[in-house]
């Protein structure tokens, strides 16, 4: 298989910084439970059921674990808000929805290191008391809904799952549920609903779901990448996971990087990280394809801030962006952006912002789930604006239009799907307005759909400033 | 497009109720429902990747529901096909990060090679080509969804080598 070979090839470089989620990627066989197991796998459980519930959470709130979603919230702080005193079942819920545009890398870790996940959703399910687990993995990645299948059946056979597990009493049932195709099954309350067997509609927090989520029932989410880390944290202590990284920006993250570059791929890299260094670097994404000027790029999947080359590798203040929770939103929607889900898109000179920004606004349109009318009207608006300057009718009034379309979603919708089609659209105005403006003013110069490509944008502002509106 | 009342015939087997039920059985006793979503996917693979209405109100018959439950769910999520589809459905992705890769350039190609528009099935039934968004795939760009699996690092050659296959009975669209 090429792409698999692909992978290979870039993961025998010896990468000098800290590996914990792949460390392990190249061994052959790792798919399999009799490799994975004798290469120390499962050995985190073993170890957790030495230990309390609570002491494993301690451990996973010292390592300072943070959401690998999107979010970024403290994984420990979220475990420790479960509701224990209702007596009511609790559950552990995985989000394996991947689909923010920009993101592969969930799929990377599910496909070529299974039984990582399925370690990590025991040891997770045992700190938190839950009984009965679930994977909720996105319906278009039905293959790895099997290759996990298979995974799970064999870790059962091998005794990690069912009653009484390795003699320590404590019991857990694991299965995967797959969705049907919607990006809106990201957000964990859709996600429940979802797998409750209904249409995938946020539900309304408070509520949280650590109170009442699956049936009712307190319920945990959590991203593939939070569950694989946790395998590490409990057998090395959450004190170790806690010095790599930066800051408050602990341990390693999967970056999924594309577009433009060299060398687009999954990639672990220790938090803390130059974007420099990450972008150009032989180890990493080997700098730009074709040699072409970098334009832009959007750091965390396609709802995070885009932002222009000159605040690319240094932030407004001429310090050095690191690849980190804090460094990436350094200088707020200003002048920065967000880490998000590590989905890490990179755009050369030929590319058009504004027909990137039409995109964005018709997947989110696509995605919206209609519960929330800035949303559904609103994404929808943006998109049919978007598509009309991109096509040579825009109006002058249009930009500014957009501007206020954005800034009556934002804040005002039950889930962030409406702040995630929002901000792409406020950013890309607030850092490329006068790519909107030329395709205003220009109309017959933007009609074929490769319009940069022959004619780069830097070379044609000049136009911009000349015209008259 | 043409409005029609599809008709489907509905064969649930015994291997298929087997699955089915081993579906119901990852969840409690009185939370059948939650098993929805797999069992439409397992009864939409083994009838031509579309769901009439008869079928959906088959599913709700066997998890117990009411038929409109399995309606909301069908129009919400977009990987259930409520009319006939072409047996071979290219699904393009067509979010930015392919189209920074050249998606739209290979679905034209791959529209004009096959004689459709997007969205309309050939004559024969074989062959229909859809936009589709993110897939998951950015950095495997540019890449489509058939059957169960992606065929990533797609170009010109490679769309003409799978229509042959798919012609030639070599592709594979569910892994059961």
């Amino acid at each position: 298989m090429p792409i698999a070979a692909i992978i290979k090839s870039r993961y025998t470089i010896n990468n000098m910084s800290q590996k914990i989620l792949l460390d392990k990627i190249n061994v052959p066989g790792i798919k399999t439970y009799e490799v994975y197991r004798k290469e120390g796998g499962y050995a985190s459980v073993e170890k957790a059921f030495k230990m309390t519930p609570d002491e494993v959470v301690e451990e996973v709130k010292t390592s300072g674990l943070r959401g690998r979603g999107g979010a970024g919230f403290p994984a420990g702080m979220k475990w420790s808000f479960i509701d224990k005193k209702s007596g009511k079942p609790r559950h552990l819920v995985c989000n394996a929805d991947e689909s923010e545009p920009g993101t592969f890398k969930d799929r990377f870790l599910m496909e070529y290191i299974p039984h990582l996940l399925i370690e990590g959703m025991i040891t997770s399910s045992y700190a938190l008391g839950a009984h009965l687990s679930y994977i909720y993995i996105r319906g278009e990645y039905m293959w790895i809904y099997k290759i996990l299948e298979r995974a799970i059946a064999e870790a059962k056979a091998a005794g990690w799952l069912g009653k009484n597990i390795m003699g320590s009493g404590y019991d857990l049932e694991l299965y995967v549920q797959i969705g049907g195709g919607a990006y809106i099954c990201g957000e964990e309350t859709a996600l429940i609903e979802s797998l409750e067997g209904k249409r995938g509609n946020p539900r309304i927090k408070p509520p949280f779901p650590a109170v009442s989520g699956l049936w009712a029932n307190p319920t945990v989410v959590n991203n593939v990448e939070t569950i694989a880390a946790v395998p590490w944290i409990v057998n090395n202590s959450g004190a170790d996971y806690a010095k790599i990284g930066i800051g408050r920006s602990t341990g390693t993250k999967l970056i999924s990087a594309s577009g433009h570059i060299k060398n687009p791929g999954v990639y672990e890299i220790e938090l803390g990280l130059s974007v420099y260094e990450f972008m150009n670097s032989d180890e990493y994404l080997g700098g730009m394809s074709s040699d072409r000027p970098l334009k832009a790029f959007v750091p965390g999947g396609s709802s995070v801030p885009i932002l222009p080359a000159n605040l690319i590798y240094k932030t407004a203040t001429g310090e050095d962006r690191l690849m980190s929770y804090e460094s990436l939103s350094d200088g707020g929607f200003a002048t920065g952006s967000m880490l998000g889900s590590g989905g890490f898109i990179v755009y050369n000179d030929t590319s058009c912002i504004v027909r990137n920004t039409w995109n964005f606004s018709r997947f989110y349109h696509h995605e919206s789930c209609g519960q929330c009318s800035p949303c559904r009207e609103g994404t929808g608006w943006l998109e049919k604006v978007l598509h009309r300057i991109e096509n040579g009718h825009g109006r002058e009034e249009d930009i500014d239009l957009l501007w206020s379309i954005q800034s009556k979603i934002e804040g005002n919708t039950i889930c962030p799907l409406g702040d995630a089609a929002a901000w792409p659209v406020a950013a890309a105005i607030r850092h490329f307005r006068d790519e909107f403006e030329y395709h205003v003013r220009f109309p017959e110069k933007i009609k074929n759909r490769d319009h940069f490509v022959a004619e780069p944008f830097e070379k044609v502002k000049h136009l911009v400033a000349k015209a008259t509106v | 497009m043409e409005l029609k009342n599809y008709k489907q015939n509905i064969d649930i087997t015994p291997q298929m109720t087997e699955r089915i039920n081993e579906l119901i059985s990852h969840y409690p006793d009185d939370k059948r429902k939650s098993a929805l979503l797999p069992v439409l996917h397992e009864v939409q693979d083994a009838h031509d990747n579309w769901l009439s209405i008869e079928l959906q109100d088959k599913v709700a018959e066997i998890l117990q529901i009411k038929p409109i439950e399995v309606y909301e769910v069908v129009t919400f999520y977009s990987m259930f096909n409520q009319r006939p589809i072409g047996k071979y459905m290219f699904e393009f992705c067509q979010t930015s990060p392919c189209c920074l890769n050249g998606v739209e350039n290979l679905m034209d190609y791959t529209c004009s090679k096959l004689g459709v528009k997007i969205g309309e099935p050939t004559s024969d039934g074989l062959f229909e080509v859809r936009g589709v968004e993110c897939l998951g795939a950015c950095g495997y760009a540019p890449m489509m969804q058939l059957g169960d699996f992606y065929k990533e690092h797609l170009n010109e050659e490679k769309i003409d080598q799978l229509i042959a296959d798919c012609r030639d009975n070599k592709i594979t669209l569910h892994d059961k």
